[in-house]
């Protein structure tokens, strides 16, 4: 059996950083980062042994009460060696989770992270009468520089459970805490920094809200910058690197039915976007069109929480999303789902209760399009102009406020108040940001893109029997009376419910003019979500509430449908 | 503990106060999602709201929106719902 070190700590501890320092390229995440309960594993060489380093979710204390301390708990049960991380600059607060881990009988070795921060604030700690007083090493590290971590390690065999401390009550123990922070801290006073100045600017709603809408635009404009950087260059890769191999490939088998399934419906012509081939649009639309923006935009989020942006943003709009049955943490899952519908859905459990996860996933589901999905609509409706791009957004913005504002007032239940810790603004460093990145861009291939290819693959054997068309025709009367749309318009509809990017480039064959497009893109976006999609939010809010969720997009699909062709048609 | 002062939402911002009560914490009052009670009184705890710690009010979002405070290098925010139950003086 390996040897379990567990990295044990509060929230925003540096926890993460200290991890990627201790472990080397190869790491595992075993949940989806971003929802409550993830992790990540690693390994290191400790004295010529190979031992697992585990990152538990950060915790306040040993008595669980939500999903995340639960995992935290077990892994702390399971542990060989706890590291426990400290903030050097919160002390006591942090001492409670390390007091209680010290009446257990696990060995135990801390490390006062942040120790810089620490200095800089004018806070010292005799990290030496800690020791002594708590009886296992103590080591102070700065892991954003990689300081002490070589002594940590050092030290790690030195780790012990010397019970020192009895268990007491929980009263008990902050009145131990503050007797030992009285021995070993000392405060100087400290002058008002610029990083002061910044957090005060950007959580006073004046200049915080002004500030939020500048950082959300960089954000979308960087991630839509690399996203078509990117894209531009492995579409390169695919018509000169791989066509040529793809079209020999095509001759060898011939045409007939593997053909069409495999390589195109067309014998002899490829284009990577419309052929529907497995091989042909089934690699390309994942990997080329799609793959781009997600690591652009899980670059960006990753900055974003490295920074500890995200709690100001959720404590200026929480007035906003409170009133829509949430809290201001329902920007998580909105965000995430602006990457893909299925990290979102997965984030609402961080959400506490029944009714706030009912709203975000039905929210999330009708107006929050995804990456894949955002970029087609940019491709087929950018060459008409920014207007037409505004009008499907505006219209997602105003339905999201409308249905989220009903749904609080009819969806029986409790909204909880926000209440979170505001950690300090931190330099994002650029090995976790990486990293993290990677992780979630694994996630992403692993999870995702295998269903994105199946989608392609359905929608191909489909229409090659002919089912799909057959089930288009069904719908064609609705597209063409209720919603002004071409009949041929419900093919896409249907591919809809496999691959929404795919039904967007559809659309692009259709002959019909600007509006049509924003009102067939907006339709798209709201009617259903993506299989995946529709998958984990069954798992989330069950069948039955699914359902109902369900009811709800497929209505909004209909009356927006309806209300756009009046409004932009004008029949 | 003395029961004496003004809940902390009525504090203004750029003041600091001594808390010195919490209601509802341990023995009931509203619930506070699925944490329970108990859960909840310990988060307050550690980061800091506690009774005697000193607490300063850094901003309070319009319309009822939440308010964020500092206590020692701890910042946070809250609802106002939670902030009416903690009782300051203050200073």
């Amino acid at each position: 059996m390996t040897k379990k070190i567990v990295l044990m700590g509060n929230p925003n501890v540096g926890k993460s950083v200290v991890f990627s320092r201790l472990t080397g390229a190869k790491v595992i995440s075993s949940n989806y980062p971003g929802t409550t309960v993830d992790f990540s594993k690693g390994r290191m060489i400790l004295d010529g042994e190979t031992v697992e380093i585990i990152d538990a979710p950060g915790t306040y204390s040993l008595e669980p009460d939500n999903k995340a301390e639960k995992v935290a708990f077990k892994m702390f049960e399971d542990a060989d060696v706890v590291i426990s991380v400290i903030d050097s600059t919160n002390l006591e607060r942090n001492l409670y989770l390390t007091l209680q881990m010290l009446e257990s009988d696990k060995p135990v070795i801390i490390a006062l992270n942040l120790w810089d921060e620490a200095k800089h604030l004018g806070i010292t700690i005799d990290e030496k009468k800690l020791e002594r007083i708590l009886g296992v090493p103590v080591v102070p590290t700065v892991a954003l520089t990689g300081e002490g971590i070589k002594t940590l390690v050092s030290r790690i065999k030195s780790a012990k459970s010397p019970k020192k401390i009895k268990p007491t009550s929980e009263e008990g123990r902050w009145v131990e805490i503050g007797g030992i922070a009285k021995k070993v801290e000392k405060f100087e006073h400290r002058h008002h920094t610029l990083r002061d100045r910044v957090n005060d600017l950007t959580i006073k709603p004046l200049t915080g809200i002004p500030i939020a809408f500048g950082i959300i635009f960089v954000c979308f404009w960087v991630v839509i910058f690399i996203g078509e950087k990117l894209s531009f260059l492995i579409t390169e890769i695919f018509e000169i690197g791989y066509k040529p191999l793809l079209l020999d490939f095509g001759e060898f088998i011939g045409d007939g039915h593997l053909y069409h399934i495999l390589i195109s419906q067309d014998y002899g012509e490829v284009a990577f976007e419309e052929s529907l081939g497995i091989l042909s649009t089934g690699l390309y639309l994942p990997l080329a069109i799609v793959l781009p923006f997600i690591i652009a935009f899980y670059f960006m989020l990753s900055i974003l929480e490295d920074t500890g942006y995200l709690p100001r943003l959720a404590t200026l709009v929480d007035n906003v999303f409170h009133k829509l049955g949430m809290h201001g943490y329902g920007i998580i899952p909105t965000f995430l789902g602006l990457g893909c519908n299925v990290p979102g859905a997965l984030a609402t459990r961080s959400l506490e209760t029944r009714k706030q996860r009912f709203i975000a996933i039905t929210l999330l589901a009708i107006a929050i399009p995804c990456m894949a999905q955002m970029a087609m609509i940019f491709g087929i409706l950018g060459p008409y102009g920014l207007y037409y791009i505004g009008l499907v957004f505006l219209t997602l913005i105003v339905l999201y406020v409308t249905i989220g504002f009903i749904l609080n007032k009819f969806i029986k239940g409790a909204s909880p108040e926000i209440f979170l810790e505001i950690p300090p603004y931190r330099m994002p460093s650029f090995r976790t940001t990486v990293k993290k990145t990677w992780m979630r861009v694994k996630w992403f291939l692993r999870e995702a893109i295998p269903f994105m290819i199946i989608g392609v693959a359905v929608i191909n054997i489909l229409y090659t029997v002919g089912l799909l068309q057959e089930l288009a025709r069904f719908v064609q009367p609705l597209m063409e009376g209720v919603f002004g749309l071409p009949g041929e318009a419900s093919t896409a509809m249907i591919t809809g419910f496999f691959r929404k990017d795919l039904a967007v480039g559809m659309l692009l064959s259709l002959d019909v003019n600007a509006y049509q497009l924003v009102i067939a893109a907006t339709m798209l976006t709201v009617y259903f979500p993506c299989v995946a999609a529709f998958i984990v939010m069954i798992k989330e809010l069950g069948v039955k509430d699914m359902l109902k969720s369900a009811a709800i997009m497929v209505s909004t699909a209909v009356v927006v449908g309806a209300v756009l062709k009046i409004v932009l048609l004008g029949v | 503990m003395s029961k004496k002062g003004i809940p902390l939402v009525h504090l203004q911002r750029g003041k600091t106060g001594r808390i010195t009560y919490i209601h509802g914490g341990r023995h009931g009052g509203p619930h506070f999602g699925h944490h329970g009670h108990h859960g909840f009184h310990r988060k307050l705890n550690v980061l800091g709201i506690r009774e005697g710690q000193i607490v300063r009010v850094d901003s309070k979002q319009p319309f009822m929106g939440p308010i964020t405070i500092s206590i020692g290098n701890c910042q946070m925010t809250l609802g106002r719902g939670m902030a009416h139950k903690i009782i300051v003086e203050e200073l």
